[in-house]
Parts: C-alpha cells; sequence; structure tokens
C-alpha cells in the first residue's frame, strides 16, 4: 500500500514557498527528488531537513518530492509536515525548535488600536509584519485560507509561533468556526498566543466552548500564561447576544464585528459610511462596556483609500470603539493616529491626575477640578490615558527635579 | 607575488590576475591610492579636406561606413546603451562586420541588456573574441562558464570614461546609435521617435574612437539642435529604418513598488536623511530608478515639502518622480545620466533645468572633479553587503555575473552613501560574511538599510552621533546578519567556483578590485 499526500504552493507566481508530496511505502528508505531555486545555496540543507522532519513524524521509508521557490526551513518543515500527515502519518512531533523570543504575556486591558491581518496560509506576509508596528498581527485560520488548506495552514501557524518574531505586537489567531475551531485550538494553544479570535460567534455557550478547550489543553500542558478571547460578531443573533458573548467567561477582553458577513446577514450591501451596521456597532459598544472589555471595529475594505480610512476611524472612535482591523501595513499608521488619545483629551487627563494627587497630598476624600467633583472611575480612566500617552511617546518621560545644588 | 595560478592578493584582500587580455593590471591599492600621470589618450589627427565641405557625411549603409572605417580583424567596436533593452543597433552593427568577415573583435558596450544575446553566436563564430562591458542573463552565464575567449572586463560608467581616456582601451570604431542627427554627425537623444533622453554614455567613445559612426532612424536638416555629440567627431553617418522599440527604449510610466517591505525601507531611509540633517536647504542627493530608489524620492519629496526644504540639484536616472520635483520646485535642476520614462524624456526635451550630463561630468576620477563627490547622499541598491560594508552589484551569490557596475561605483563617493537592501531575498541572505565579489570598498558605505534594521558604518561616528536618541530601527550589522541566518537557517554552501577568472572588476581609477571566477559545472 502507498498513502500519498502534498502539500504547499507551487507554480510561475509562487515565490518563496514550497510544495511537498509524500508517498508512503514499505521499503527503500527516503527517496528524494528537489527542485529548488535555491539549490546552489541551501540544497544539502534543504535535503538533511527534510530527512529530519520524517525522522521526527517516524516515517521511514517514502518517495518525496519538494519543489521549492526559496521557501525559509520554519515553512518546509510545516509543509513536509502537512504532506505527510496527508499521507496518514500521525503521531510525532516535528515541531521546529523555539527560536523566536516569547512576547510578554497580554495583559486583558492593553493597546488594540490596531491588527494587521496575516492570511495564514502565505508565510512571506509573516516575516515583517512585526516591523510596521502594528498593536497586533492575526494569523488567520479562517476566511483567508481556502477550505482545501486549512490543515496545512495550521501546522505552518502553529510553527511560525515559535520561529517568527512580531516585535512588541499582540500575536493573535483567527480560529475557524467550530467543529473545525477546535482542531485549530489543538494545534496553536500550546504555542501560547496572547489571544484567540472566534468567528461568526452568537451565543455566549460558543466561547465558553472554546475557552474550555483552551482550559484542557493548557491544563494538559501546566501552563497559566494568559490566553484571551476576541469573539467576533458577524450576524443579527450574535449583535442582539452581543453582551452576553462579552461576559461569557473571564478570558473574554474584546469584542470586534465583522461588517461583510454582518451586511450579508441583513441582506443588504455594504455602504461606504456603514449605515447598515450603524445600529450593530453602537449595541457592540455599549454591549462591550457594560461588560467591562473592550469594543473593536472591523476592517476598512479599501485598502488605497487612506483618506477614506481616516474618516472611518473617526466616526468609529467616537462610537466608542478603540481600535480596529488592517488588512494591509499602510493601513497602521492612520489607525494609529486617529485612535491614539487627542491634545485636549491628554490635557484634560493629566488636570485630572495632577488634581487627584493634590486631594491626596491634602487628605481630601473628594477630587475636584474648578468647581466639578471628579468620580473615583474618571480619575483611573485619566490615569490610564496618561500612562497610554506616555507609552505612545505623546507626552515626554516624567521629568526628574532638577538637583538645586547643581 | 603571484600564486601558481597567477593571481595576486589586492589592498582589499581579494585575489586578481596580473594580465588580462594580454594587458598588464595595477591591482587596487585602497581608495585613492593609484594615480596615473601619463597623457590621455589621442586619436589621430583629422584634417577636414578630407571630409565632405558640405557636411554631407552619409554612408549608404553600416556595411559602407565599416568599409570605410578600414574595418579589420582584432578591432575595438564600441556602442552605448541608452537604448537600454530596446536596441536594435549594437547587434546589428556587430553581425554586419562579422558578415563582411571579420574575427576577434571586442566588443566595448557602455552596458549589455537581453536584447544583446545574439552576440552569443557572434563568440561562438569567432567574430567576437570577448567583451569588455556589463555582462547578464544569457551573456552572463555564457562567461560565467567560462565560454568566452577572453577575460571579460567590468568597468563602472565613470571607470569606462576613465580607461578610454588613459588610453587603457582603444576604441576603433564607435557606433553610436542616435535618435536624431543631422548629415554632419550632429546628434542628441531627446528627439525623434526612438528619443532616450541623454547620450552621455557614447560622448567619450565620439571623442576619442579613432572612427565614429552615427546611426540614426530620424536624420533632420543641419543644424541638429541641440547637439549631445559633436559632429566634428563623427566620420559617417549612416540611416536606418529604426534604431530600436521604443515601448522597450523608455518605460511608459514608472511606478512605485507596493512591496510593504520595500515601502518600509524607502521612508525610513528618507527620515534617516532628514533626521540626520542632511536635508537642508540647497542639499543634493541621487537616486537610480529602482524599486526602493523610487518610493525613496517619493517620501523625501513629501518630507522636504513638509518641511519646507528645497535641493539645489538631483541626480538621475531621471523618472517622473525628479521631473514633478522639478516641476514643483523643490529643486533647482536635474543632472540627468540617463533618462527611463516618458515623462523625463519630455522633460529633458523640454525643460532647460533637466540638463543632460555624460560620465565625464559626473563620475570620470580622472577628471578635474567630478559630479558625484559634491552629491550630499545617494541611495543604491546591492545584491549583497558584508559586515565590513563591502558590496556587491556584479554576480549573485554563486558567483555568476548578475549585473553591470553601472554608475554604482562612482556614486560611493556622495557624502552619504545608502545601500537599501533587503536582508534577504528568498532564501539568500543579502547581508553576509564575506561578499562573492566586491564592487565597492566597505570604507565608502556609510549605511545599510534594510527591513530588518538599519546599520551605520562604525567608520561614521559623526551620523552615528546625528542620530543617537533616533527611533529609526538602528543596528549593528553583525545583528541584522545573525536574525538573516537565523531566519534562513544558517549560511548558504559556498560557491562552487574554479580558480580561472572569467572577469575582473575594475575599481574607478582602473585599478582591479576583484575577479569573476568561472563556475562549476
Amino acid at each position: 500500500m502507498s498513502a500519498t499526500g502534498e502539500a504547499g504552493r507551487r507554480g510561475e507566481t509562487i515565490r518563496s514557498d514550497v510544495w511537498v508530496a509524500v508517498a508512503l511505502r514499505e521499503t527503500g528508505g527516503i527517496e528524494l527528488e528537489l527542485e529548488s531555486r535555491v539549490a546552489p545555496y541551501f540544497g544539502e540543507a534543504i535535503r538533511r531537513q527534510v530527512q529530519e522532519v520524517l525522522k521526527s513524524l517516524g516515517v521511514r521509508h517514502a518517495r518525496v518530492e519538494v519543489e521549492d521557490t526559496g521557501a525559509l526551513p520554519f515553512v518546509i518543515g510545516a509543509r513536509v509536515e502537512a504532506a505527510a500527515r496527508r499521507a496518514g502519518v500521525d503521531g510525532g512531533d516535528a515541531r521546529p525548535e523555539r527560536t523566536a523570543a516569547m512576547p510578554p504575556a497580554s495583559p486583558k486591558v492593553r493597546l488594540r488600536r490596531s491588527r494587521l491581518y496575516l492570511p495564514g496560509n502565505e508565510p512571506k506576509y509573516f516575516l515583517n509584519a512585526g516591523s510596521y508596528g502594528p498593536d497586533g498581527v492575526i494569523l488567520d485560520l479562517e476566511d483567508s485560507v481556502h477550505p482545501d488548506a486549512k490543515d496545512v495552514a495550521r501546522l505552518l501557524v502553529r510553527d511560525a509561533l515559535r520561529v517568527v518574531e512580531f516585535g512588541r505586537a499582540e500575536r493573535m489567531v483567527r480560529i475557524n468556526q467550530l467543529p473545525l475551531g477546535l482542531e485549530d485550538l489543538d494545534a496553536i494553544v500550546p504555542e501560547q498566543p496572547e489571544m484567540i479570535l472566534i468567528p461568526k460567534v452568537e451565543t455566549a455557550d460558543q466561547v465558553r466552548e472554546v475557552s474550555d478547550a483552551i482550559d484542557s489543553i493548557l491544563g494538559r500542558a501546566g501552563d497559566r500564561r494568559a490566553l484571551w478571547l476576541m469573539p467576533i460578531l458577524e450576524t443579527a443573533l450574535g449583535i442582539e447576544n452581543s453582551f452576553e458573548v462579552a461576559r461569557s467567561c473571564e478570558r473574554v477582553a474584546a469584542l470586534t464585528i465583522g461588517l461583510e458577513d454582518y451586511a450579508a446577514d441583513l441582506g443588504v450591501p455594504r455602504s461606504a459610511e456603514g449605515t447598515e451596521s450603524m445600529y450593530a456597532r453602537k449595541r457592540l459598544v455599549n454591549a462591550a462596556k457594560a461588560a467591562g472589555v473592550q469594543a473593536i471595529d472591523s476592517v476598512y475594505g479599501q485598502v488605497d483609500d487612506i483618506d477614506g480610512l481616516g474618516a472611518w476611524c473617526e466616526r468609529s472612535r467616537q462610537l466608542g470603539f478603540e481600535g480596529m482591523g488592517c488588512l494591509h501595513p499602510r493601513q497602521i499608521r492612520v489607525i494609529h493616529d486617529k485612535f491614539n488619545p487627542s491634545t485636549a483629551q491628554i490635557d484634560r487627563a493629566m488636570r485630572i491626575v495632577d488634581a487627584f494627587a493634590a486631594a491626596e497630598a491634602q487628605g481630601l476624600g473628594v477630587v475636584s477640578l474648578g468647581s466639578k467633583m471628579i468620580d473615583p472611575p474618571v480619575v483611573k480612566q485619566s490615569q490610564r490615558l496618561v500612562d497610554q500617552a506616555r507609552q505612545l511617546g505623546l507626552l515626554p518621560e516624567e521629568t526628574t527635579p532638577e538637583d538645586s545644588d547643581g | 607575488m603571484a600564486d601558481k595560478a597567477g593571481l595576486v592578493v589586492n589592498a582589499l584582500g581579494r585575489k586578481i590576475p596580473t594580465v588580462v587580455n594580454g594587458r598588464e593590471q595595477v591591482p587596487y591599492r585602497g581608495v585613492g591610492g593609484f594615480e596615473p600621470r601619463q597623457g590621455k589618450h589621442a586619436p589621430p589627427v583629422r584634417s577636414c579636406r578630407d571630409y565632405p565641405a558640405d557636411g554631407d557625411k552619409r554612408s549608404a549603409s553600416l556595411q559602407e561606413a565599416f568599409e570605410k572605417c578600414g574595418l579589420r580583424d582584432g578591432m575595438v567596436i564600441s556602442t552605448h546603451h541608452h537604448l537600454r533593452n530596446g536596441d536594435r543597433v549594437a547587434l546589428t552593427a556587430l553581425q554586419t562586420a562579422a558578415g563582411m568577415g571579420a574575427k576577434d573583435l571586442m566588443w566595448l558596450p557602455s552596458a549589455s541588456f537581453p536584447c544583446h544575446a545574439g552576440v552569443i553566436d557572434l563568440m561562438e563564430s569567432g567574430a567576437v573574441h570577448h567583451i569588455e562591458g556589463s555582462m547578464n542573463g544569457p551573456l552572463g552565464d555564457y562567461c560565467s562558464h567560462g565560454k568566452m575567449r577572453g577575460t571579460g572586463v567590468l568597468r563602472s560608467h565613470g571607470g569606462r570614461w576613465q580607461a578610454i581616456q588613459d588610453g587603457e582601451v582603444k576604441i576603433d570604431i564607435a557606433v553610436i546609435a542616435a535618435p536624431t542627427a543631422d548629415a554632419f554627425g550632429n546628434a542628441n537623444g531627446s528627439h525623434g521617435p526612438s528619443a532616450c533622453g541623454s547620450l552621455g554614455f557614447a560622448l567619450a567613445d565620439s571623442i576619442y574612437a579613432d572612427h565614429v559612426i552615427v546611426v540614426t532612424d530620424s536624420l533632420v536638416p543641419f543644424p541638429c539642435i541641440p547637439w549631445q555629440i559633436q559632429g566634428n567627431n563623427v566620420d559617417h553617418v549612416v540611416e536606418v529604418e529604426s534604431i530600436g522599440d521604443p515601448a522597450k527604449i523608455v518605460s511608459g510610466t514608472t511606478l512605485i513598488t507596493k512591496s510593504p517591505e520595500r515601502l518600509m525601507i524607502a521612508e525610513q531611509v528618507a527620515q534617516l536623511i532628514r533626521e540626520a540633517g542632511i536635508m537642508r536647504p540647497g542639499f543634493s542627493f541621487q537616486a537610480g530608478a529602482g524599486g526602493i530608489a523610487l518610493a525613496f524620492v517619493d517620501y523625501l519629496a513629501g518630507m522636504m515639502r513638509e518641511d519646507g526644504i528645497k535641493a539645489r540639484f538631483v541626480r538621475g536616472g531621471s523618472t517622473r518622480y525628479l521631473v514633478e520635483m522639478l516641476r514643483e520646485g523643490l529643486t533647482g535642476c536635474i543632472l540627468d545620466g540617463q533618462t527611463f520614462d516618458l515623462d523625463a524624456v519630455q522633460s529633458i526635451a523640454e525643460d532647460p533645468r533637466h540638463v543632460p550630463t555624460s560620465p565625464f561630468t559626473s563620475y570620470n576620477f580622472h577628471g578635474k572633479g567630478n559630479f558625484a563627490s559634491m552629491v550630499d547622499v545617494v541611495v543604491l541598491g546591492a545584491t549583497e553587503v558584508d559586515v565590513d560594508f563591502n558590496a556587491n552589484v556584479n554576480t549573485h551569490s554563486d558567483g555568476r555575473l548578475l549585473h553591470g557596475i553601472g554608475g554604482w561605483q562612482n556614486c560611493l563617493a556622495a557624502g552619504c552613501t545608502v545601500l537599501a537592501v533587503p536582508s534577504f531575498r528568498d532564501r539568500i541572505p543579502v547581508i553576509v560574511d564575506r561578499v562573492t565579489t566586491a564592487t565597492g570598498p566597505g570604507e565608502l558605505v556609510d549605511i545599510v538599510a534594510t527591513e530588518r534594521g538599519i546599520a551605520i558604518n562604525p567608520r561614521r561616528t559623526d551620523l552615528l552621533d546625528a542620530l543617537r536618541g533616533s527611533d529609526l530601527p538602528i543596528r549593528p550589522i553583525e545583528e541584522i546578519k545573525a536574525d538573516v541566518e537565523r531566519l534562513c537557517g544558517g549560511t548558504p554552501q559556498p560557491p562552487r567556483l574554479t580558480d580561472r577568472p572569467v572577469a575582473v572588476i575594475k575599481w574607478v581609477d582602473g585599478t582591479v578590485i576583484d575577479t569573476v571566477f568561472q563556475v562549476e559545472d
């Protein structure tokens, strides 16, 4: 019997990727046929790696074809494994050694102005995503991955989490709808991304199912690192249930909305101004705030229309959203500019923080600014805003009093 | 002392041959380390009595013109590359000479393009002995595999002028394709159906060659105005149906890269120029027509606009991006070495502030100065850069010839030299331990800008000081290299090369800076 599997991408327009076919056999060892654009440089390294991956999967006899257009090692590893899995190979662990430094765990509330979508089966987009400085990157296993490539992308994203550095970005993975999403979780959760996005959520139970699955995977691994959830509401029903979804479990840190699917669910085309989703977006923001989680807007599809994006951001921010998704790195800067706190906001927050400090120093229980009383949550929010502004470089670092002797 | 393959080690630690095509070579001695003092090469004295008093120097065909020039075996025939991949003249000229029975010719193009691949047949047949000029694509492979009889000699644009002027290479017959010419031989590149902009690369040939033939598809009544090539240097004028394919001579329009990586590099370079204080009133810059360089120009123009800063002059490689800056008043003029798109061709024809230049004015190291050293900042590319900042633009990492030097070496004389490169291409590292071929010495490379950070040459303490506290991702080049090796899975296998030189790389002063060795089959 000879089971076969193939995975990866090849063709005229493909660069920096690899296509692999594995045909298992009973005898004869590993026979490797390699065609590579970088053969003069890495031919030997590729041969060695293919052997090693197959060995760690327990494959001893197979005919392997590799067509390489300059894929990086983590891509080759994931593609070879995917092809072997498709040929029916079970068990073994072919994950690459973890070489990327683990970013610090995310707090529940952090800057989430921008999140850059990265199609899960297109490794060349992963590499520099962190350099563009988004607050988050989303390794997407859902809509940007062809249904035939779900298993292949899953392994690639898994390995990318071990090997690719994303700078200061929070590493998010968008899994598929359940039940397929549960398979994604099995592969992804042990790699400790900071956040999971769950698509097409309509009920709190769906979120709890994901959270329970995560608990059980993390329980097995004995790991307690924070892993947050961001449910994506993309239907009328999901919007109606948004408050319940937002407080479905401790892991939920933010809610977001998928406008393409939402408009389709309403049966109307999307408009540039987002008229059709105004209610849904307001409702989502309110539900999120009521549950104490962040509200994050959808994406702006017209990548070339930077002015349109800016206008959208302004409206979105006024509604109460704290960030939105990006389809292209060039959208990041505009989104950051628009979702950064304004000078007037920062000024006011600083005055409130100062007033609070003064009141404390005088032993006063009540903080007031001019004739106006300031409630404790406002002080807290102001402090957060000042901290944020400082992080963003919108405020000078705290100055130290000059040495009077100097 | 030469080793048993006849090679010596030059001042950059590179093995080079002492004799190339029968001519004694001077090994590279470091920047400014070689100063010859002999006289310039002079072509024979001519008398106007030997030329038609009515100024009509037309010949019926190239063959007739070659006959009048006394075409012989072993002659050096030169051409220019302003028609780029649309050129129909260079190959036709060599084929015509071959058809007349000439053998062992040396072709001295200012650059070769894929449209010249037919020269391989002429080398196979024996008509052409070897090429001294850039070789890429099929010609590059032919040379890299040791099939050419002589040794290739790669020179920069300035180095080609220097070699011709200094008599290192003597041109017997220069064939100059001219988009517009008169019967006396005055010619320009800015007008006519095959307009290409400047004709600067052909200027040295017109001055120093024994015989000069102008070939045009647009003959105008005397005088051809303006003239970049002076008819007084020209022996014969040949009218042909077409000198080239206009669609391949210039691009309809030049487009900026859409690659986010490249855009990021370009923007960071522009920002660096701004933060380092190089972008100041009256400054100057040069950028080519490569993807990153074009985007750099666009970002820099934006920053100049924001800060209200105007450049005194810019040097190109001109494209519509420079032309727009000129029209907007962001620069006082364009000093144009070659003209890449239709907007730029139109501009050079119509705007007196858009000036055609030549390698003599711009690049010649053996002149009384040149423009290159007066440029404040230049942005260039490279195939490889090593941790000593030496860079390679000539060969692939496997040692095969990739492209010519162009003005690259000459531009290193600028006040600040930036190499804007991806840190790896596909899986092949660009930042390496030691470049496969050294086209330029690291001491002249100031900044290497990649998508994984910007490295500043430690020699440039002034730049390091000026950029202290910058938010730009400034990192040691070794760190960038380590990053790249981690991603790419270690260092590549070394190239498989023999010890037989197939080409040499000349430095701007005519010394030999490195050797291209035959690749193993």
